[in-house]
């Protein structure tokens, strides 16, 4: 199963066997030749691939590693604002209560609410620098484009949260404001794993697969259901509908989660790369499944009877968002790490008749 | 394969956007839409009242205790005031003629002041006319928000300071049990009632209420607790007629916690 190659495009082609349905399509444009000799556009996942490119840069890496970890921090704050109904408590954005820079009383709902927007600020200006920074010292385009893409990010992310606070609250901002932030926590992720040692200087192991659906499905799958659950789990804590569909929900997402991890360590646990993020998806998952369980008896059965955010409603539900947080970024790492290493190759997807020839 | 995957990523935002309805607040009517089923020719003369109390029925849930901890400028009683019996007898309970509207100016309403002390409301259920002003003082040595949350009227959110110049405010639209809440002090909240006709009171400490200047006529007479809900009592009043009426609230589950 193992190839010693860094991407699936140099199987032999020749071993391809081109039905006649296919020619006559590849005749009349719509269908891509299969041709090795032919210079080959590169894909994003062979750019992703690729090696060597750049100098690993410790103190690149290590600020990025800083970033996601202070971004966690800002989740854990954000998480707080919301557990502890203060999102209002600070009336006016950008300002705070009028004053750019003055601090105000670090009391009551205002000491969570005025700490996120610091910490976010403090995030703000740490993307400022990584982007900058990749910009400058980073050889791959797309890393170029990926620290810009953490900046607007961010930028949305910080407007989104004014107009939450402007808007009172409505349901729907407030869920995206939850959405942006950790999907910027997964980009600033992405960005320390980039920057990495390992990414910039291995020559990835790769192995093929020959399942359906393959672990590059079920990864992508296991991202789609997390992102759906943070809609549902966003839309019920910013009171936008009930607690059912976040449940329901969850039996889907450890289904497909776990199907995942059990594929992915099952058949490819060999991969230094792909066994860490999996055992790690499986395991937060278990814990995230104990917290929502947590969080349901703190906030739904028992917080009907609270006049005001008990502590255990806040641990419960913090730590069931941040572990949201943490479960939705390994499951991208977990995706980029099979689409690196795992890779589906781009013959299969040209035509299923190519694909029974390259795999038999 | 991947667009497929991504698919419901586009999908489910758009659905949820489709389907959602807003905020979940408590079961609140619209003073606006109720039909105004009586017209009347008002005669000083002829005026006459209905009185009552309103009385809790029941074992009396234990209150529940407010930590006010966050902020050390926050002292005083720490129970919650959401069910607040006194030998029986229901406080903050809104008493309201329901089908009449306009008469604005038959009774005259004293100056609707809410003083925020102990960070907590004071009083915890007020009544106004459309349009009157409602006065907030912050006599706390602490900065709150007040942040009241309409249906009919419109949202708004502002910051007090301690001891600072009261802040007026006009509630347009009728609306009953408006929240008010502080979300500096997250137990802080009081319920604002918008009315469209003057013949109304909130119940107090003793649960009595008196409802002057009514002409004669058939009314619907609505009592509206912010946890235990609304009850209804059609009453017919004569010339210069003074009718006694009571009403009795029972335990809900969680009433005595409802926020």
């Amino acid at each position: 199963m193992h190839l010693s190659s860094s991407g699936g495009t140099s199987l032999p082609r020749e071993s391809i066997q081109t039905p006649a349905f296919h020619r006559s399509r590849i005749a009349e444009g719509k269908e891509a030749v299969l041709n090795p000799q032919a210079p080959q556009k590169p894909q994003f996942a062979q750019i992703l691939r690729g090696t060597g490119v750049t100098p690993y840069n410790k103190a690149h890496h290590s600020f990025a590693i800083f970033t996601a970890c202070a971004t966690f921090i800002l989740i854990i704050a954000g998480a707080l604002v919301t557990s502890n109904d203060a999102g209002l408590s600070v009336p006016d954005w950008p300002t705070s209560f009028g004053k750019w820079v003055k601090m105000p009383p670090m009391v009551g709902g205002v000491k969570f609410e005025h700490s996120h927007r610091m910490i976010a600020q403090f995030i703000g200006v740490l993307t400022i620098v990584i982007a900058v920074w990749t910009w400058r010292a980073d050889k791959r385009s797309w890393m170029k484009k990926l620290g810009l893409a953490a900046l607007g990010t961010i930028i949305a992310q910080g407007i989104l949260g004014g107009i939450t606070v402007l808007h009172f609250l409505p349901p729907a901002v407030s869920t995206a404001h939850a959405i942006v932030g950790q999907t910027f926590f997964c980009i600033a992720v992405c960005i320390a794993m980039f920057t990495g040692r390992k990414w910039v200087a291995e020559e990835p192991a790769t192995a093929v697969e020959t399942q359906r659906p393959t672990l590059m499905t079920l990864s992508l799958l296991s991202v789609a259901v997390l992102y759906i659950q943070l809609i549902l789990g966003g839309m019920f804590r910013h009171k936008g509908m009930g607690w059912e569909p976040h449940v329901i929900n969850a039996a889907l997402v450890t289904f497909v989660l776990t199907w995942t991890s059990v594929r992915a360590l099952s058949r490819f646990s060999h991969v230094d790369a792909v066994r860490p993020p999996a055992v790690l998806l499986v395991s937060l998952l278990m814990v995230q499944l104990s917290l929502g369980f947590f969080a349901f008896i703190e906030k739904v059965m028992l917080g009907a009877a609270a006049v005001q955010p008990t502590p255990g409603m806040v641990l419960a539900t913090v730590t069931h968002t941040a572990t949201g947080a943490l479960l939705l970024a390994t499951a991208v790492v977990l995706a980029i790490q099979v689409w690196r290493h795992v890779p589906v190759l781009s013959e299969e997807r040209a035509s299923s008749g190519a694909r029974k020839a390259v795999t038999a | 394969m991947v667009r497929h995957a991504l698919l419901p990523l586009l999908v489910v935002p758009a659905l949820l956007l489709a389907g959602c309805t807003g905020r979940n607040t408590p079961n609140q009517e619209s003073a606006a839409n109720t039909p105004v089923q009586q017209s009347m020719k008002y005669d000083p003369a002829t005026v006459g009242s209905i009185t009552g109390t309103v009385t809790f029925g029941g074992a009396v849930p234990k209150p529940v205790t407010i930590d006010m901890s966050a902020d050390p400028a926050c002292k005083g009683q720490n129970a919650s005031e959401a069910l607040a019996v006194h030998d029986g007898k229901l406080a903050n309970v809104l008493v309201h003629v329901k089908n009449v509207s306009g008469f604005s100016d038959l009774v005259q309403h004293p100056e609707v002041v809410v003083t925020q002390r102990g960070c907590r409301y004071a009083p915890h259920v007020v009544a106004v006319m459309a349009g009157q002003t409602v006065k907030f003082v912050n006599a706390d040595d602490t900065m709150h928000n007040i942040h009241p949350m309409p249906r009919a009227n419109r949202e708004w959110n502002a910051a007090q300071a301690s001891h600072a110049e009261p802040l007026e405010k006009k509630f347009i639209a009728p609306e009953l049990m408006v929240p008010v809440k502080c979300n500096q002090h997250p137990w802080m909240k009081m319920y604002v009632n918008v009315m469209n006709n003057s013949f109304f009171a909130v119940t107090g400490a003793d649960g009595k209420f008196d409802l002057k200047g009514l002409p004669p006529g058939t009314y619907t007479v609505e009592a509206v607790h912010e946890s235990l809900g609304a009850q209804q009592q059609e009453i017919t009043l004569g010339n210069k007629e003074n009718r006694n009426v009571e009403f009795t609230f029972a335990s809900q589950k969680g009433a005595a916690a409802a926020k």
